[in-house]
């Protein structure tokens, strides 16, 4: 459905150090810096799945989201998206196609929200009864009955947030791009707007794609993920593949009858050690958990015990480090 | 086809009608401008030796008209929206729609236009037909002059909007709406004869204005409303009206084109 090949693009960005010297120097001499923001990323994405594009501020991720979205032409490489060609094809292609941008508006702000999506009825041109029925699905499961008569510029950012997400798709796109569609939200919004996601996934098989610096968002939706840091593309496989890869380590928790000697588990080290209560953290790679178990009861009374897999945040940060982001 | 088109004009208009308060302060600023105009015009007159090529009538009604249409005429007039959505970066939702930017703007630009117009334009001339002499608004002989003003101002009005595209249009490369908008609204109002109506400049200023685009849009409907054109002159200008709006269009949308192309998204 979507497959990306060597996209590469590049940004002038003008650069002077602060001051009015360099201020008036730079009128008649200005310095420029290539900035690679997108280095040879290939990838494809087939029908239906949900693509979790992830990095750090600034890796490209908003940048390859307007490539495939028909908006920025890069340097060089292909993209063929059901067909056609973003940039080329953009009006035939932008139809099919539904993008939410976190930090920008699509509604008219001084409007009821209700006209912003019937000018966009017209613009894409939806039939009368298509339109009533994704409209109706939409205020039912965005929750849109109360705001949908508000002017804009009065609703709260979550509310906004949900009506953008509606004017999305009203054109009933098959593919979704989402440009951190949590930014911002407080937690009742961000499940709402998850599991808004994880149902049109579902029930109408819209192919996803988002970006955010959320992971629970990541956690909760995506299948796949793609990691992308200075413009290169590093990581592209599923959520447990990255745990497998970088999150071998687990904690546990256990709590005991007192104990006098501190306990002893080859392969595990121990974070925190009280008579009654000790924290382990275990790498998987050298022991298997049942055997750690095992050496714990063995050498101590159990009462309790918990184990917690690393959080994602923390594999990110590791991978993160690991690559030198 | 054009249903797009149709229904952001009429989200357009709607939003323009709210802004009374605006129309209404408008008004009096109009009517002060008119009058100053007038006098000094008046003063000119009144010591002048030669015969002038416009009479005073047709100086006065010539300004009543330019200050009642000043939304259709004037190139200073802007959507500061448009150059937001440039600068700011939201252009990327305008870009992911299944409509060519071009005429969606262009359609915003005309009724943004019409909204002001059309709640300044009728009390403005309802009152100055009622001026008492010689402060007032003189009707065009006949009938048939009357349409061809209309037509004329019709045809002016979507030139100043394809004109006025090319500002936006630069502010794709410039970022900054400041320039773009004071050349051209300096030069092309004066070259549009809202300063002094063009048959009163000296001889040698008149060819440049008459190579320029910018008196189609206000001088000359104008002066067929007076009647200091012939209806011949009126609908051969008509037809000169639309050549040089094709023309425009022509490289508005060629030049939007390019500037498209080359887009950076600013802010992330």
């Amino acid at each position: 459905m979507i497959r990306v090949q060597g996209i590469s693009k590049s940004f002038l960005v003008a650069k002077r150090p602060s001051g009015i010297r360099h201020a008036v120097k730079s009128l008649f001499h200005r310095e420029y810096t290539t900035v690679e923001a997108l280095q040879d990323i290939s990838f494809s994405i087939a029908p239906g799945e949900i693509v979790g594009y992830i990095g750090p501020n600034g890796a490209g991720k908003s940048t390859t989201i307007k490539v495939m979205s028909g908006i920025l032409v890069p340097d060089r490489g292909t993209c063929s998206i059901m067909g056609y060609t973003p940039w080329l094809d953009r009006v035939p292609y932008v139809q099919n196609i539904g993008v939410v941008f976190g930090q920008r508006s699509q509604l008219w702000w001084d409007v009821p929200v209700m006209d912003s999506f019937e000018l966009l009825r017209d613009i894409y041109k939806i039939p009368p009864a298509a339109y009533r029925d994704t409209l109706t699905l939409l205020i039912d499961t965005l929750d849109l009955k109360d705001i949908i008569h508000t002017p804009v510029r009065q609703l709260s950012l979550g509310q906004r947030m949900r009506c953008e997400i509606a004017a999305s798709l009203l054109h009933s796109p098959s593919i979704l791009f989402l440009d951190e569609p949590t930014i911002g939200l407080d937690a009742v919004s961000k499940i709402a707007v998850r599991h808004f996601i994880k149902t049109i996934n579902k029930e109408k098989g819209v192919t996803v794609i988002l970006t955010t610096h959320d992971m629970n968002d990541i956690e909760a939706l995506a299948d796949r993920i793609l990691l992308i840091g200075k413009g290169s593309l590093l990581y592209d496989g599923s959520v447990q593949g990255l745990r497998s890869q970088f999150g071998t380590r687990r904690t546990i928790t256990a709590e005991y009858r007192e104990n006098a000697h501190p306990l002893q588990i080859p392969g595990a080290t121990l974070l925190s050690w009280t008579p009654d209560r000790a924290i382990l953290s275990v790498d998987t790679e050298q022991i298997m958990m049942s055997e750690a178990i095992t050496q714990l009861s063995s050498q101590v009374e159990l009462l309790d015990v918990t184990i917690d897999t690393q959080p994602i945040e923390d594999i990110i940060v590791q991978m993160y480090k690991e690559y030198q982001l | 086809m054009m249903k797009p088109y149709i229904s952001v004009f009429k989200l357009r208009i709607s939003n323009g009608l709210q802004y009374r308060a605006a129309a209404l302060a408008g008004i009096g600023t109009q009517f002060f401008f008119g009058f100053m105009f007038i006098m000094i015009f008046e003063a000119f007159y009144a010591h002048t030796s030669g015969t002038p090529p416009m009479t005073l009538a047709e100086v006065i009604t010539y300004t009543w008209l330019k200050q009642a249409f000043l939304a259709f005429i004037v190139l200073w007039f802007r959507d500061d929206e448009l150059f937001q959505l440039i600068t700011s970066g939201n252009i990327a939702y305008e870009l992911c729609r299944p409509s060519g930017i071009y005429g969606l703007w262009y359609v915003k630009l005309l009724a943004q236009r019409l909204a002001s117009a059309m709640l300044r334009c009728f009390p403005i001339l309802i009152l100055v037909i009622f001026l008492p002499e010689p402060y007032g608004l003189q009707l065009p002989t006949d009938f048939t002059s009357f349409l061809l003003f209309l037509a004329t101002l019709f045809v002016g009005l979507l030139m100043i909007v394809s004109l006025s595209m090319l500002i936006y249009i630069s502010v794709f490369i410039t970022m900054s709406p400041a320039g773009s908008l004071l050349l051209f609204s300096v030069f092309g109002d004066f070259f549009a004869g809202l300063v002094i109506p063009v048959p009163l400049m000296p001889n040698w200023m008149q060819q440049i204005v008459y190579v320029l685009p910018f008196h189609w849009t206000a001088d000359f409907p104008f002066r067929v409303f007076t009647g200091n054109l012939s209806k011949t002159e009126a609908l051969t200008g008509l037809c000169i009206q639309s050549i040089w709006l094709v023309g425009l269009i022509a490289v508005g949308k060629f030049a939007m084109d390019r500037a498209l192309r080359r887009i950076v998204v600013q802010g992330g």
